[in-house]
């Protein structure tokens, strides 16, 4: 038999790459991907280590200090800019004087710690919910979506300001330290009011995947329904997925700023970025560089991560242009 | 599983769809039988029940929507019309297999060809995946796909039209399955190419001894591969018998018509012209023979129940007319 000559591959040089190696390759060429990926370990490794740094510059987040601070005016800080000096590279927090850089550090930490685990778990148990619903469809997905619906109809906010105290006090009372146990209680949150926006997203995905011809073809092989969705679905899910997971990150960034606000967020002493952006609204006339670091902080990790998401999208789909 | 009988035997098959106008009745009586190595083509109108009564085969009707309120299906004697999915997919690939009209919606845009491929052997070969990758070259090879270990990690968008249904062959032949249904194998492919499958499919099926229901709109095809030919109408088998049989003489109008209806053999064509009219309205079946509205010699039964039989015009040739004999006997059938 003579085979008809393949249509000559606009893509020869990627041959015989698998996806992974396909999808790290155009990374690599990627200059924005290459420099918002750098920025975004810098950040996890800084995050990481902000206790070694910050007593390697001899600052601490916790430690009170009056003589930066300008008792005449309120214990506002004493020099411009926050009183920034050599001690104090980024000034002091106002009426306290604890060191704004040491607690932009750690409050990268914390911040990052929630965003990360919450959208990890969100990812999780959204796709999970959606696939079942999309995929099992009927009875499944009246209830999955009734669900959804109710949750997303809640009066989040509100919800939140109430039930606060009484979770917070169930995990210190299983042993956790308060404000630790306030960074559970926001993970459980974003994940509890998070979920439904993926599940829905994902659901609308599978209705439509599953109508296609491969799934069918699958089927006819004698796949079992855990292969079709985990071999066949679940990998035509990754763009909407890394589309959502860019998406949120900053969103829970700014819902824990929002939190904090209301005072249900990270407690005292813990800094986090939300619960800065939140304390030093207040001081934004007097002291507008408070409200500046940690506000161009957010900045920059949200935008490395909106242009890591799309290269990393882009880079994931075979169909998209040269390697 | 008991030996005895044909390979696939398909009998009276009836297939409903609720939908939200109504019961669609796809399929209405449908029956043929299918012996090792034979193919038999299945030939319609678009929407006369082709691609149903495959997908009633392989047991992949929506179960949602779909009934078989009557009829059975059973290969080597196993019915299949109600059988457990659990057992059903024992089948499914390893028995009875089905290569799609367009492979580029077949295959999974995001996976590669190679394991799309080895799927077939992982799934139901029970095998690990270096050895699936080996058997999955190999089967590549076998099909006609040049250089298949350097393709292997390809996407399916990297393949042309005829690569991609070779693809989709080898994944379905993996197993060496005994019977194997085409619907519509080439419909989406260039002219040369859709000869070179065919030959394709043939070579394998001689190879194999797989029997072959071919379902296709291109009576040039239909020609040179199948040994029977079924002409299905409205969910049903107008006429049912030899190849050349049929093509020198038809016992059926409808038949009649469908040949008249295509201007040259090897001219291409992607559906075929109609003849005046068109089918009857699923929804609701007319009483009667289906046919009958656009029948250029339709006489008083034709217009009620019950539908006319099954009739022997020569061995192995059968038409549902009341006017068999006359037609076959080559009474002209005036427009
Ligand atoms: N899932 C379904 N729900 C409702 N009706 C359906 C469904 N699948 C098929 N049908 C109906 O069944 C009838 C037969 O369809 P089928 O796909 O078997 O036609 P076909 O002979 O394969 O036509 P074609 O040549 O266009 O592929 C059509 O009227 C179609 O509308
Ligand atoms: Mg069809």
């Amino acid at each position: 038999m003579s085979a008809d000559t393949a249509v000559p591959a606009p893509t020869v040089e990627v041959a015989g790459l698998s996806l992974r190696q396909l999808a790290w390759r155009r990374l690599r060429r990627d200059r924005g991907a290459l420099i918002a990926g750098t920025v975004l370990i810098l950040v996890f490794l800084i995050a990481l280590f902000a206790p070694l740094i910050t007593s390697m510059i001899g600052i601490n987040p916790y430690d009170f200090d009056a003589t930066a601070l300008d008792p005449s005016k309120g214990s506002l800080p004493a020099g411009p800019w926050g009183s920034m000096s050599w001690e104090h590279p980024l000034g002091v927090e106002p009426l306290t004087g604890r060191d704004l850089l040491a607690r932009l550090l750690y409050g990268a930490r914390v911040s990052l710690f929630i965003a990360v685990t919450s959208v990890i778990i969100t990812a999780i148990v959204g796709t999970v919910v959606g696939i079942i619903a999309g995929y099992k469809g009927g009875r499944w997905d009246t209830v999955i979506g009734r669900g959804t619906d109710l949750l997303l109809a809640f009066p989040q906010i509100l919800m939140l300001i109430a039930l606060s105290p009484v979770i917070t006090q169930r995990l210190v009372a299983m042993g956790l330290a308060p404000d630790v146990a306030r960074v559970f209680y926001l993970i459980i949150v974003f994940v509890f009011f998070g979920w439904p926006y993926l599940a829905r997203l994902v659901r609308g995905q599978v209705l439509s995947l599953r109508e296609r011809e491969f799934v069918e073809a699958s089927v006819a092989i004698g796949a079992p329904t855990r292969r079709i969705l985990f071999k066949e679905i679940l990998p035509n899910l990754w763009a909407p997925l890394i589309v959502y997971v860019t998406i949120s990150m900053p969103t829970i960034i700014a819902a824990e700023a929002t939190l904090a606000y209301l005072g249900v967020g990270i407690i005292e002493p813990t800094p986090s970025w939300g619960k800065m952006l939140a304390d030093s609204v207040r001081f934004f006339t007097v002291v507008p560089s408070y409200l500046f670091i940690p506000g161009t902080a957010l900045f920059i990790v949200v935008f490395a991560f909106n242009v890591f998401g799309d290269a990393v999208r882009d880079a994931l789909d075979p169909r998209a242009g040269r390697g | 599983m008991s030996d005895t009988g044909p390979l696939l035997e398909v009998r009276d098959l009836h297939v409903r769809f609720r939908t939200r106008d109504g019961v669609v009745s796809a399929v209405n009586g449908m029956s043929f039988t299918l012996d090792a190595g034979e193919t038999i083509a299945i030939l319609g109108e678009s929407g006369s029940g082709k691609s149903v009564t495959a997908q009633a085969i392989m047991g992949i009707l929506p179960s949602k929507t779909a009934t078989i309120p009557q009829g059975s299906i059973r290969y080597r004697g196993t019915e299949l019309v109600g059988l457990r999915e659990r057992d059903y997919r024992q089948l499914r690939g390893a028995k009875i297999a089905m290569v799609f009209q367009d492979a580029l919606s077949a295959l999974n845009p995001v996976t590669s060809v190679g394991r799309q491929v080895s799927e077939m052997f992982r799934v139901r070969g029970d095998m690990s995946r270096r050895q699936a990758k080996a058997a999955a070259i190999e089967v590549m090879s076998h099909v006609g796909i040049p250089d298949p270990a350097r393709r292997f990690n390809d996407y399916p968008h990297q393949f042309s039209g005829g690569m991609r249904q070779r693809v989709m062959i080898a994944t379905m032949i993996a197993l060496r399955p005994s019977v194997l249904i085409a619907d519509e194998p080439t419909t989406a492919l260039d002219v040369t190419v859709q000869a070179q499958i065919m030959d394709l499919l043939k070579e394998l099926q001689r190879e194999t001894g797989t029997g072959l229901i071919l379902i296709t709109h291109d009576l040039g095809v239909v020609a040179s591969v199948a040994d029977r030919i079924a002409v299905m109408y409205a969910g049903r088998v107008m006429e049912q018998g030899n190849v050349d049989e049929i093509y020198q003489r038809q016992a059926n109008p409808y038949t009649v018509g469908l040949l008249e209806s295509i201007p040259q053999i090897d001219e291409r064509v992607g559906r075929l012209p109609a003849i005046p009219g068109l089918p009857p309205n699923l929804l609701a079946v007319p009483p009667g023979c289906p046919y009958h509205l656009r029948c250029a010699m339709p006489i008083d039964p034709c217009f009620e129940d019950p539908a006319p039989p099954f009739t022997q015009v020569a061995p192995g040739h059968h038409s549902m007319c009341w006017r068999a004999e006359e037609v076959y006997a080559g009474e002209r059938v005036a427009r």
